[in-house]
C-alpha cells in the first residue's frame, strides 16, 4: 500500500480502539468496529463527545459494559484533551477491507467473540476428558457411598469425582403453557388457515378442521448459590449443580452472593466447568466471607428484577440461612420475591441433619415465603433437588 | 447518506426541541447515526423513560408514516408480516363454486384478500416510514430470530404473489424493557442506546416542554419529589412520564406548589403499586424535603 495517509492513520486508530475493546473481553466482532468506523466518517469532523457516543452506539450494547467501555476509552483516546480526528466518507468503504485485513493476521484466530472463547477454554479440557472417563468407571462401583455422604466430609479426590457426577446430573427445567398457538389435533382453537388449506383439497368445502392449541416454554430457573464462609463445602458442589443446570436449558440465570451478589451465568456458559468455576472465585470477591441474603437479594430485586426474568421463575436459593444482616430485610426481600416468581425452592444443606430445626433467625424470616425446602448437602439431595425443580 | 435533512448532532438535537423532545448527546447522536447509516436504532432503558416518543417524533420530524408493531408473547408472522383474510376466502370459495374457471383459484390470494400487518406495511412504505418495533423482548426467540430476517432484507416473498422489497429501507426503532437479553446477533445489527432517568434539571425542563401549562416552580417541586422517590426501595420507579402525569394532575387540581397534603391525595398518579404508595406515604416528609425553596 501507499505511505500511510492521515486518514488512515485515524481509520487505524479506530479500529485499534475495537480491537482494544475486545482484547479487554467485551464482545465486540468485526461488523461492529465497521459500524463504528462507518459512524465516525458519518460524523466528519469529529470532537470527543461525538466520538465517545459514536463509539458506545455502535460497540457495546448492553449498560453493563460502561464501565469497561468508559475506562478503555479515557485510555485509548486520551483523557481531557479534545481530538479532532477528521475521517472522510470514502475512507469508510475502505474500513471493511481494513478491518479484515487486519483480522486475517492474527493466525487464523477467529473473530466471532464466542468462538475464540469456546477455544481457550477448550483445549485445556481436550487433555482431561479421557481421564474424566476412566475416574467414572473407578466411581461407578464407590459411587453409592457417594451419594449419601456429605459434601462437607469428602476428600478432595472424592469432591472431584462427585463433581463430575453432579454435572451428569439430568437436571429438569420447569415448564409453563406459552401464549403461542401450534397446530394440535386436539386443540380447542379453530385453525381457520389450515382449514381453508385443506379445503381446497375437497372442492372448497371445509371437510377437514384443523385446530390449534397452546404450547409449553420453559421457566426461567434463576439460581441463587451462597458462597460465603458457612457455605464453603457445599458451595462448589452446588456451582457443580448450576453447571448442571445450565447445560440442561436454555433460560437459566446463576447468580452467587456471600456479602454481595455477583452474576455468573455469563461465565458458566463456557464448555469447561473446572475452568468456569475458576473464573468464578476470581471474580467474585468475597468468596467465602460473611453473608448478607437479605442484601443479595435486593441487588438482585433491584437491579435484575427486570433482566432475569424473575416473573414466572423458579428461584433456588442454596444457602444455610445464617444471616448476618437484618432478618426484617430478608423478610421483607423474600416476600417481594415471593410475588414475582412462580416458586421458591430453598436448598439449606444443614436440613441433612435429622436434629436440625430451621430456628436460625434468618432462616425463620424466609421460611414463610419458601415453597419447597430441602436437604443439599449430598449427591442424593441433590437429586432430589433436581426432581422438584420440574413440579 | 442523504436521510436526515439534518448537517449535524446539534441540529438534530435543536430540532427534536423544537417537537418538544429534550434528548441528550448520546441519544442524539445515535437518532443522527442510526438514520445516516440506515441501521436500525435499539433502545433499552427502565419504563417510562421516553423509548417509543423517539420513534414518534422522529416521525413527525421526518414527516413520515409511523408504522408501529407491539410486541406481545406469542406474537407470530401472520400477525406481524401478513395474513390472508381466510373468511372472506371461504365465503368466496362458497360463491364459485358453479363457476369452473381454475383462475379463480388464483383470485382467492389476490391482493384483494391479504391482510397487511405492520412489517409489510413498513416494507411497502420504505422510506417513507418510521417502523417501531415496540418491547420487543416481550415477543419469543423465534420471532426475534424472524424479525432478524426483515431487518436485514427489508423484502419478503408471499408464494402466492411474489416478492415484496423495500427500496429503501424505512427507518427503524426497536425498544426493550430488558425483561429479558435480546439476542446478540440482533443487537449486532442495530446502533444501541440505554437511556437513563434524566438530571433533575433535565427533567425539569422536559416537564416544561410536554406540560406547558404546569407553573415552573411546581414543575420544578415534582420533578424533585420524583427525583427523591426513584432513591426509595420500591416496585417500579416512576419514569418521566410518570413525573409529567403527575404535574398534570397537580395542576389541573390549581395547585402551585406539591405540599403534604396534595401529594397524598395525588400520589396515584405517579406511583401506581398499593405497596409503593404505602410507603411513600409513609415516608412522606423524606419526599418532599430538601427543597430550598420552602418558605
Amino acid at each position: 500500500m501507499t505511505p500511510p495517509s492521515p486518514e488512515s492513520a485515524a481509520l487505524a486508530h479506530l479500529i485499534g480502539f475495537g480491537r482494544e475493546l475486545r482484547r479487554r473481553g467485551l464482545a465486540v466482532g468485526t461488523g461492529r468496529i465497521v459500524t463504528f468506523c462507518r459512524a465516525a466518517a458519518c460524523l466528519g469532523a469529529l470532537d470527543r463527545e461525538d466520538l465517545y457516543w459514536a463509539a458506545r452506539a455502535a460497540l457495546i450494547s448492553r449498560p453493563e459494559d460502561v464501565e469497561a467501555f468508559d475506562a478503555a476509552f479515557r485510555e485509548w483516546f486520551g483523557g481531557g484533551m479534545r481530538i479532532v480526528l477528521r475521517v472522510p466518507p470514502e475512507v469508510a468503504d475502505e474500513a471493511e477491507a481494513a478491518v479484515r485485513a487486519a483480522a486475517a493476521g492474527e493466525e487464523g484466530l477467529e473473530l466471532e467473540e464466542g468462538r475464540v472463547l469456546a477455544r481457550e477454554w477448550h483445549e485445556p479440557g481436550e487433555g482431561d476428558e479421557a481421564e474424566g472417563e476412566a475416574a467414572i468407571r473407578i466411581v461407578a462401583s464407590a459411587s453409592e457411598v457417594l451419594r449419601s455422604k456429605s459434601f462437607a466430609d469428602l476428600t478432595e479426590e472424592e469432591r472431584e469425582r462427585v463433581a463430575r457426577l453432579i454435572r451428569r446430573l439430568a437436571v429438569q427445567v420447569p415448564i409453563r403453557r406459552s401464549r403461542r398457538l401450534r397446530p394440535s389435533p386436539g386443540g380447542s382453537r379453530f385453525d381457520v388457515k389450515r382449514t381453508l388449506r385443506r379445503s381446497l383439497r375437497t372442492q372448497g368445502e371445509p371437510f377437514h378442521r384443523a385446530w390449534r392449541a397452546r404450547g409449553t416454554r420453559a421457566r426461567p430457573l434463576v439460581l441463587l448459590l451462597d458462597i460465603s464462609g458457612s457455605m464453603a463445602p457445599y458451595s462448589r458442589a452446588l456451582v457443580q449443580f448450576g453447571y448442571a443446570a445450565m447445560a440442561a436449558g436454555r433460560r437459566v440465570e446463576v447468580f452467587c452472593f456471600g456479602t454481595r451478589l455477583t452474576r455468573v451465568t455469563r461465565v458458566l456458559r463456557t464448555r469447561d466447568p473446572d475452568r468456569a468455576i475458576h473464573e468464578i472465585g476470581r471474580r467474585v470477591a468475597d468468596w467465602e466471607g460473611g453473608t448478607r441474603i437479605g442484601e443479595s437479594l435486593k441487588a438482585l430485586l433491584d437491579g435484575w428484577s427486570q433482566r432475569a426474568a424473575l416473573r414466572g421463575s423458579v428461584v433456588v436459593i442454596c444457602s444455610d440461612g445464617l444471616e448476618r444482616g437484618e432478618p426484617d430485610l430478608l423478610r421483607s426481600q423474600m416476600a417481594k420475591l415471593r410475588r414475582l416468581a412462580h416458586r421458591i425452592v430453598w436448598v439449606n444443606p444443614l436440613k441433612g441433619s435429622p436434629r436440625y430445626q430451621p430456628l436460625a433467625r434468618g432462616m425463620a424470616a424466609a421460611l414463610p415465603s419458601i415453597d419447597v425446602f430441602l436437604p443439599g448437602h449430598n449427591l442424593e439431595s441433590l437429586e432430589e433437588l433436581s426432581r422438584a425443580l420440574a413440579g | 447518506m442523504g436521510n436526515l435533512p439534518f448537517a449535524s448532532v446539534e441540529e438534530l438535537q435543536r430540532a427534536l426541541e423544537r417537537e418538544r423532545y429534550l434528548a441528550d448527546r448520546g441519544l442524539a447522536t445515535a437518532i443522527y447515526l442510526a438514520v445516516s447509516l440506515d441501521k436500525p436504532l435499539l433502545l433499552e432503558g427502565e419504563a417510562g423513560v421516553g423509548k417509543t416518543e423517539v420513534a414518534k417524533v422522529l416521525a413527525r420530524l421526518l414527516d413520515r408514516e409511523l408504522i408501529r408493531l407491539q410486541c406481545y408473547e406469542g406474537i407470530d408472522a401472520s400477525q406481524a408480516l401478513y395474513e390472508w383474510n381466510y373468511s372472506k376466502q371461504l365465503i368466496a370459495v362458497r360463491a364459485m363454486q358453479d363457476v369452473t374457471a381454475e383462475a379463480h383459484v388464483e383470485d382467492l390470494f389476490g391482493p384483494s384478500f391479504l391482510v397487511e400487518r405492520p412489517l409489510l406495511a413498513a416494507i411497502r412504505a420504505g422510506s417513507r416510514a418510521v417502523l417501531l418495533v415496540d418491547e420487543l423482548d416481550r415477543a419469543d426467540d423465534e420471532f426475534e430470530a424472524f424479525l432478524l430476517e426483515i431487518l436485514s432484507e427489508f423484502a419478503v416473498t408471499i408464494p402466492e404473489i411474489g416478492r415484496v422489497a423495500a427500496e429503501e429501507p424505512p427507518v427503524v426503532v426497536v425498544t426493550s424493557n430488558r425483561t429479558r437479553e435480546l439476542h446478540d446477533a440482533l443487537k449486532r445489527r442495530c446502533l444501541y442506546h440505554w437511556i437513563d432517568h434524566p438530571a433533575l434539571e433535565r427533567e425539569v425542563e422536559i416537564v416544561r416542554a410536554r406540560a406547558p401549562e404546569v407553573p415552573e416552580a411546581l414543575a420544578r417541586d415534582v420533578a424533585a419529589a420524583v427525583n427523591r422517590l426513584r432513591t426509595f426501595d420500591i416496585a417500579k420507579r416512576p419514569g418521566v412520564a410518570e413525573t409529567i402525569d403527575w404535574a398534570n394532575a397537580l395542576a389541573f387540581l390549581g395547585a402551585e406548589r406539591l405540599d403534604a397534603e396534595t401529594a397524598r391525595a395525588t400520589l396515584g398518579a405517579v406511583l401506581k403499586d398499593h405497596e409503593d404508595q404505602q410507603l411513600a406515604a409513609a415516608h412522606l416528609s423524606e419526599v418532599l424535603e430538601g427543597d430550598p425553596a420552602e418558605p
